[in-house]
């Protein structure tokens, strides 16, 4: 069964995309930068919004961020998140980097379901730390654990 | 500098019934709304040279063109977005009447349950930028997005969920005003609304439109051509779309302020052509598919300070008799028809026949959906 047929969404990765998911893979957390004058931006994008330069590279992040937002999502929903659901979706600013957030989901471990932390845990404000899950189809994706 | 200040005219509206579930097709219901609207203009569809509506219209202009027997058509538009669009299909037309490309021009938009993108049922649903930046992780939909928008919104300055039913009681006390509405003769209490059922925490089932099957339609021309017409004519003020520095379609996380949106950059567009401003507005009509939107766009049209969009909805003051009498028809408790029935109802409020009508109406601020790219239109009497 793919991921398709349970309704459960694995990335499609375009060129601007494609190194944040090879980093992933290998288990680090980067983030596009320009080349020219070193101004971080997200989602990833062919040029520098700031001087416009074509030259990027992929800085690496500490890993830490601080919940922004988040969302508990009931059905309906896809299958394979009704499944879940409530869950938590949540935004994570970096701390590296306040203005750089990810859509993501605080879990218990790294491959723990997306409804395995308690939502009364959740705050907006509150530390995380990004871990990584290799997901089907060969995509690993980041996910959030609470800072203790 | 032109202008398009009062150049164009809304002359004519027409709908269809509002219902869970209508017989017709999309394609004949626009056909009704649009042959309505001409008539209620007193225009001939012969007449009809120009078309306007949404990229999510699955209606196309040849084919409406073609049903309705329109003349040679010299200017058509499509403005993508969803809700977003509503009131730039007027802008279009507005300017091209204006600028003397078309002489009648027709906004139409004809929806029925399921048609369309429904990211909770089809997992072909948009995963390319941005959705792969947020599908994945379960924000599959509107709500959830606008949810998590509500969240930030409510930590960051102490908006309530009193505030969200404010604003739901608001519209559904006009829907129980209107016979046409889908929430006709269906009163809301707060205990029904706090004790309703979730859809994306901290949203509830009564923070979300309800979808509805209905089409609707406006005529716009030239304003001496609409003072010719059968009724008084609603003339355009002002027009502006918003689309944000920086801005990632629905969803916008990534902007340095997401909580100032769209509606803040159409906002100084639209004041900016305007001899008006908000304090002038008598009534206004802001797109709610989710409640938080109205708050959010309270403060980007300029009526309250930033963060005081939930407590400006305290002491009834979107009701009728209120500082802002808001969504008279009901609003998203009318129809959900991606906001062109804001469209309608603000015409009827200019022309003093609508069913919560405000004393003295002469302006109405009509807005379309905050969060994506969005437009608005500025009608006055």
């Amino acid at each position: 069964m793919t991921d398709s047929d349970i309704g459960y969404l694995t990335p499609v990765i375009d060129e601007d995309g494609a190194p944040f998911w090879q980093y992933a893979a290998r288990g680090q957390l980067r983030i596009q930068a320009c080349a020219s004058c070193d101004e971080l931006r997200f989602p990833p994008r062919p040029c520098c919004p700031h001087c416009r330069s074509f030259d990027s590279t992929w800085r690496r992040m500490s890993g830490r961020g601080r919940i922004w937002s988040y969302v508990l999502p009931h059905p309906p929903l896809l299958p394979g998140y009704a499944e879940q659901a409530p869950y938590n979706a949540v935004v994570v600013e970096l701390a590296d980097a306040p203005r750089i957030r990810l859509v993501g989901n605080v879990v218990a471990a790294a491959d723990a379901p997306l409804n395995s932390v308690d939502p009364e845990l959740l705050s907006v404000g509150a530390p995380v730390r990004v871990a990584f899950t290799a997901a089907s189809g060969g995509v690993t994706v980041p996910r959030w654990l609470l800072e203790r | 500098m032109a202008t398009l200040k009062d150049a164009t005219a809304i002359a004519g509206i027409g709908q269809t019934a509002f219902a869970k579930h209508l017989p017709e097709s999309e394609k004949t219901l626009a056909c009704r709304a649009i042959l309505a609207a001409l008539d209620d203009a007193g225009l001939d569809p012969a007449e009809v040279d120009a078309f306007a509506s949404y990229t999510m219209e699955e209606t196309d202009e040849v084919e409406i063109a073609k049903a309705i027997g329109a003349g040679d058509v010299t200017f058509f538009s499509k403005v993508g977005y969803g809700g977003g669009g509503s009131c730039a299909t007027v802008a279009h037309l507005a300017a091209a009447v204006a600028t003397g490309q078309a002489n009648v021009g027709v906004a139409w938009r004809s929806r029925k349950r399921g048609s369309g993108p429904r990211p909770w049922k089809n997992t072909t649903a948009q995963l390319p930028t941005p959705g792969q930046w947020t599908r994945p992780f379960g924000l599959l939909r509107p709500a959830d997005e606008i949810g998590m928008l509500t969240r930030r919104y409510m930590h960051e300055y102490g908006a309530t969920r009193d505030h969200l039913f404010n604003v739901a009681l608001a519209c559904r006390n006009r829907a129980n005003q209107n016979p046409a509405a889908i929430m006709y003769e269906r009163p809301l209490t707060r205990e029904t609304y706090m004790t309703s059922r979730w859809i994306s925490e901290p949203l509830c089932l009564f923070d979300n439109c309800l979808e509805t099957d209905g089409a609707l339609a406006c005529v716009v021309v030239g304003a001496g051509r609409a003072r010719d017409c059968r009724h008084r004519p609603v003339y355009v003020h002002s027009v502006a779309q918003g689309l944000p520095a920086q801005h990632h379609g629905m969803v916008n996380y990534w902007n340095d302020d997401p909580l100032a949106g769209p509606a803040w950059t159409a906002a100084r567009r639209l004041w900016k052509t305007a001899d008006l401003g908000p304090q002038d507005v008598d009534v206004a009509q802001i797109y709610d598919a989710f409640t938080p939107l109205v708050p959010l766009s309270l403060e980007g049209y300029g009526f309250c300070g930033r963060g005081e969009g939930g407590p400006f909805t305290e002491g009834g003051a979107l009701e009728i008799g209120g500082r802002l009498p808001l969504n008279t028809g009901g609003g998203l408790s009318e129809a959900y028809v991606h906001g062109f029935n804001l469209i309608n109802e603000g015409v009827k409020q200019l022309r003093g026949v609508s069913t919560a009508q405000v004393p003295g109406a002469s302006t109405c601020l009509v807005t379309a959906g905050e969060g994506v790219p969005t437009s608005a239109l500025l009608l006055r009497s």
